[in-house]
Order: structure tokens, then C-alpha cells, then sequence
């Protein structure tokens, strides 16, 4: 499997993909940056202790933050490194060459997705460590030791986010003999989750607590319970939960109405919560991202064991 | 001939209610060069899956180099090469570096792979575009590298999968001739085709396979005879002015069986060749001979017959 691992990371650090990939990612830091300095000015307030997280989740007045950057790049990251991985093997005419060296067949998968897994890494981590050098420098104010710690873990995050990615578009290398096919299958099943999934799920929560004129309190946060329950089968929203829970330590509860709510009656700023809860906080989205990025591979890597090798 | 390296008994695959290969009994020696024939979709690619353990037969057994497939598919592949029909490479990479991919996955040594691919590469003519990237090689190119490429692992047998199609004639010469260089150092080959006049340059024994049976199997020249009706030779005579006993005198040849056909164009069944006989004969009548020829058993007439059965 090593054999294979090396030769994979090697293709893909030659290949142009990476460069555009780590253009493209290099490009949305920088912007972020331009972003932050530009407005974190209005953002900062009373409390300064997290002011170097800001640099990630500022956004301007018409413009989106470092975060909602991340969030839409990753899952492209993720699918650009994935989506040939198996169907061009096949259409090349390796994968009968290969599968006839004494190798397991798993270590082809595995060698695959763990140097998929390597680059993405690299590019996200480098991103990350990027924009937050630019923004020591720019802002001058250095992290504390729990700032750096969340960001490490949403560093964490976002490799496990783009891992989930990765093996669906692995799936569906494995489904679809065209890489084109495999391409439009993971494209369009990430344009539904990140920009349909939360209309599916308000109009679904409209339709069952109809909130009318003149709601109650308990109304809508039962309708934003449901709409957020609905929009949580999407690897999108868990992702940008989780973040959000991890760099805003102001955030309290993931239920937009209910803080909403607690913002209102308590009228004051809210005090962030120590690492340990918001970590709480971001768990259940967490193990979530994490157990579908597992279904994911685990059902190419069953499927791919199974598929035979056929001469029609 | 040596033991048996390769034998099946009973090997059946059923794709989805389809039978590609139906009982298939083959045994295949050590050193020969076996030609497997067969239509596109007889079962030829299937079978050779089922040898290499890439695909599970539904019933029946393989045994290659004494391990099974099925159950042992490392062992039979550190010991097997195969050239599928459509051989790729990584276009990306050089002919040297793609067979050195080859190589650690066969767990070589590095200084060992890389005197055996400089040999190998050499063996196969391509040692001047060794470090050139392959997507600029040409088909018959690819497909030697391709030969290259098995032989990287020194394997005991070799499947050949239509290794000429697509190639002009120099690149199937060139092909051909490499076949039985390498039968030569002692590796068995397992050439499938569908092109007769190569099978027969090349092979010693063949197999036909149709539908998924094997229809005949043997060396060629028994499978020729049998073809053109049950070992016998044929031999056309033709004649001017024939003497109108011509053809009575023929058949008190001994050895002549049956003598069919208008009298100037004779053809003439016997056991043995007995063309000097013949020629006597019509000569001795006062008919003049003009020429004679022996129906040879070109493959063709086998592989038709069969198909025609099949």
C-alpha cells in the first residue's frame, strides 16, 4: 500500500489540479485577510479576548467572511481530489494492470483516499496557517493559548469536513465509470445540501409551526427546532455549526432563536464560553461529520472489494 | 512437454443469467505457447479473470501454478502477468518510471528493478524513449511496454489478451517475435486472439473456444486434419483433355477413398499423401496433368468448422 500512497501523492502534487486547487484556496485567504482589516475595526467592542479569532469569521458589509470562504472551497477541494480517483484508473486501462500485481485490492482504495487525504490536509492547514500569519502581522495582536486551540481543532474540523467530501466523490468514482459523471453527481449533491437544504428546511418547518402574524415565543423556537433539525442532515450545516461554535465563543446555543432570544431578554453582550463547552457544544456535528465521512468510505471501500473485474 | 501449469475443471461464470463461460476443462503445459481463439464474447477474457482471481467463478475450479486462484489470488499473481486487452499506462509518466511503479508493487529491490527494467526495456526496443512520457507512445509501443510490464515481475506464465490488436504489421511482427523470445527463457504464454494467421505462426497448441465451451483443443496439425474431414488430406488435381477412366484409375490407388468433382478439377480424398501416385497415374492415362495441390488445413478452415458446429 505504501507503494501506491507514494506514487498517488506524488501524481497529485505534480498534477495541475493541486496547483489551481492551492491557487484558488491561496487566493480566498487573501481575500478573507482584506476582508478582516477592513471591518474587524466595528466588530471589536468590549471584549478583546478573542480578538485574533475574529479574522476568520469578520465579514464585511457586502462581503463574506473567511469562513463562509472555507466552507464553499472545501467541499470543492474535497471533490476535485476525489472524483476520478477510481473511473480513471478504470477508463485508463490501469486498473486491470494493477489489480493484477500482487497487492491487496484495499490497498489500492486506501493508498488512494489516505494521499487524497495528505493533500487536503496540506492545502487546508496552509491556508489556515496563512491567513493567520497575515492577520498576526495585520492586526498585531497575538492569540491566546485557547484561541490557538480552537483554531488547531477547526483546522481538525475542516480536514474531516473535506475527508467527508473526498469520499463521496470516491463513491461515486466508484458508481460511475465517467469521471464527468462522477463529477456532476458530487457537484450537485453539494449545491443542494449548501444552498437548497436550508429553504427545504424552513418551508418544512413553516408548514408544520405556521408562524403567522403574530407568533408566540414558544412558536418560533419550535419552528427554528425543526427547520434546524431538518437542515442538520446536511454536511454543510453541521460543518458551519460546528465552526461557528468553535471560533465564536460568544455563541451559546446552536438554535438561532433561542439566542436570539437570550440576547434579548438578558440585554447585555454575552460572555464566551470556555473551550471545554464550546467544544460540547460543536460534539454531536462533529461525530456527526465524522460518521458520515466513515459510511461514506466504508461503502467504496465494500463496493470497490466486490465490484468485479469484467471484460464487457 | 512439461507438467501442467494451468488446469480448470468444470469452470462456469454466470453473469446475471448470461453463461460466459460454461464447464470449461483446459490444461495448459509448462513452456508452451497456447493459442486461446475464440469470437469477441466467447469467454476468452472471463476465463483468464477467473485465472488471475479477479473474478470469482460461479462454479467449477481453476488451478494455476498448483494455487487456486480463487482463494491464494496474491500468490497466483506474484508468479502471473497479464496484458489486458486494453492496456494502459500512467500517461504522465515515463515508460522507465511506470515500470518501476510496477516494480515496487511487486516488492523489488530497487537496484535489482531498475538493471531488470533497463534489460526489459532494451529487450523490447523502446530503451530509446525510456524517459519519455508514455502518452506520446503510439499503440504497438504501448503494447510492448505492456510486455515490458509483465515481464518486470519474471513471472512463470504470461496471459497475452489481444496484444495485436490495433497495431500495424511491423508492431505485430515485432510482438510476435518477442512471444516466442520470451516462451524461449521458459515462461509459459497464453496468447487469445482472434487473429488466425498470428495464432498459427506462434502457437503450438491451441484452444477454441466458443459460447463458452471449448469447442476443440490440441496441437494444430491434428485439429487441421480432423477439420478437413476426420485426418485425411485432400488433394486437387487438375487436368486437361482427361481420359474419361481417369477417375476409376485414381480410385484403385491404394489409399485413395473418394474422388469427387468435374474431370478437369479432381478432388481427391486419401489417408496418406499421394501426390507422386496421382501424378503417375493421370500421366500414365494419357491425360495431361496441369497441376496438383494439397489442401493445406489453414486455421481458418478449423476455426470455421467449429464456429459453423458451435
Amino acid at each position: 500500500m505504501y507503494a501506491i500512497f507514494r506514487k498517488e501523492l506524488a501524481d497529485q502534487f505534480n498534477s495541475r489540479r493541486f496547483v489551481i486547487l492551492f491557487a484558488l484556496a491561496f487566493l480566498a485567504a487573501i481575500f478573507a485577510i482584506y476582508i478582516a482589516t477592513q471591518s474587524i475595526r466595528s466588530e471589536v467592542t468590549s471584549s478583546t479576548e478573542f480578538i485574533f479569532l475574529k479574522i476568520f469569521t469578520t465579514s464585511g458589509k457586502n462581503l463574506p467572511s473567511f469562513l463562509f470562504f472555507i466552507s464553499l472551497f472545501i467541499p470543492i477541494i474535497g471533490i476535485a481530489l476525489g472524483f476520478d480517483a477510481i473511473s480513471s484508473e478504470r477508463s485508463s486501462g490501469n486498473l486491470s494492470r494493477l489489480l493484477s500485481q500482487p497487492i491487496y485490492r484495499d490497498a489500492v482504495i486506501n493508498g488512494k483516499f489516505l494521499a487524497g487525504l495528505t493533500v487536503l490536509a496540506i492545502i487546508i492547514a496552509s491556508v489556515i496557517a496563512i491567513v493567520a500569519g497575515l492577520g498576526l502581522r495585520i492586526i498585531g495582536v497575538p492569540p491566546s493559548s485557547e484561541g490557538l486551540l480552537r483554531l488547531v481543532v477547526f483546522v481538525l474540523i475542516s480536514i474531516i469536513y473535506g475527508a467527508f467530501w473526498m469520499a463521496l466523490a470516491v463513491l461515486f468514482s466508484i458508481f460511475f465509470n465517467r469521471a464527468a459523471t462522477s463529477m456532476l453527481a458530487s457537484i450537485g449533491l453539494w449545491i443542494f445540501f449548501f444552498f437548497f437544504m436550508s429553504v427545504v428546511a424552513g418551508a418544512i418547518a413553516n408548514a408544520q409551526v405556521p408562524l403567522g402574524s403574530n407568533p408566540t415565543l414558544e412558536m418560533i423556537t419550535r419552528n427554528s427546532e425543526i427547520a434546524g433539525a431538518i437542515a442538520r442532515i446536511s454536511p454543510c450545516t453541521l460543518y458551519g455549526e460546528a465552526t461557528a461554535a468553535l471560533l465564536v465563543p460568544e455563541l451559546g446555543s446552536l438554535n438561532s432563536a433561542i439566542m436570539m432570544i437570550s440576547t434579548l431578554t438578558a440585554g447585555r453582550m454575552l460572555t464566551p464560553l470556555p473551550f471545554s463547552q464550546s467544544l460540547l457544544l460543536a460534539w454531536p456535528q462533529l461525530v456527526s461529520i465524522i460518521a458520515l465521512a466513515a459510511i461514506c468510505f466504508a461503502i467504496s471501500y465494500i463496493r470497490f472489494m466486490r465490484q468485479e473485474i469484467r471484460s464487457i | 512437454m512439461g507438467q501442467v501449469i494451468v488446469e480448470t475443471s468444470d469452470l462456469t461464470k454466470t453473469y446475471d443469467g448470461f453463461t460466459a463461460v460454461d464447464k470449461l476443462n483446459l490444461g495448459i503445459e509448462e513452456g508452451e505457447i497456447f493459442g486461446f481463439l475464440g469470437p469477441n464474447g466467447a469467454g476468452k477474457t472471463t476465463t483468464i479473470l477467473m485465472l488471475l482471481g479477479l473474478t470469482e467463478p460461479t462454479s467449477g475450479t481453476a488451478k494455476v501454478c498448483g494455487y487456486n486462484p480463487t482463494r491464494e489470488p496474491l500468490q497466483v499473481k506474484r508468479i502471473v502477468g497479464y496484458l489486458p486487452e486494453k492496456v494502459g499506462f500512467y500517461e504522465d509518466l515515463t515508460a522507465r518510471q511506470n515500470l518501476k511503479y510496477t516494480a515496487e508493487l511487486n516488492n523489488l529491490l530497487k537496484k535489482e528493478a531498475e538493471e531488470r527494467i533497463s534489460d526489459l526495456l532494451a529487450t523490447v526496443g523502446l530503451s530509446k524513449v525510456a524517459d519519455e512520457e508514455v502518452a506520446k507512445f503510439s499503440r504497438g509501443m504501448k503494447q510492448r511496454l505492456g510486455v515490458a510490464d509483465i515481464l518486470v515481475k519474471e513471472p512463470k506464465l504470461a496471459f497475452l489478451d489481444e496484444p495485436t490488436v490495433g497495431i500495424d504489421p511491423k508492431g505485430i511482427d515485432d510482438i510476435l517475435n518477442l512471444m516466442v523470445r520470451i516462451a524461449k527463457k521458459g515462461i509459459t504464454i497464453i496468447f487469445c486472439s482472434h487473429q488466425l494467421p498470428q495464432v498459427q505462426k506462434v502457437c503450438t497448441r491451441i484452444g477454441i473456444i466458443a459460447k463458452g465451451h471449448l469447442v476443440a483443443e490440441g496441437p494444430i496439425d491434428r485439429l487441421g486434419r480432423q477439420a478437413l474431414g476426420s485426418g485425411r488430406y485432400r488433394i486437387e488435381v487438375q487436368v486437361a483433355q482427361p481420359d474419361p477412366k481417369l477417375i476409376e484409375l485414381i480410385k484403385n490407388i491404394k489409399g485413395v477413398i473418394d474422388v469427387s468433382g468435374a474431370p478437369e478439377s479432381l478432388l481427391v480424398t486419401c489417408d496418406t499423401d499421394l501426390r507422386s501416385q496421382i501424378a503417375k497415374t493421370t500421366v500414365d492415362s494419357g491425360s495431361s496433368l496441369i497441376g496438383m495441390k494439397i489442401e493445406e488445413f489453414s486455421l481458418e478452415k478449423i476455426y470455421k468448422k467449429y464456429f459453423r458446429e458451435a
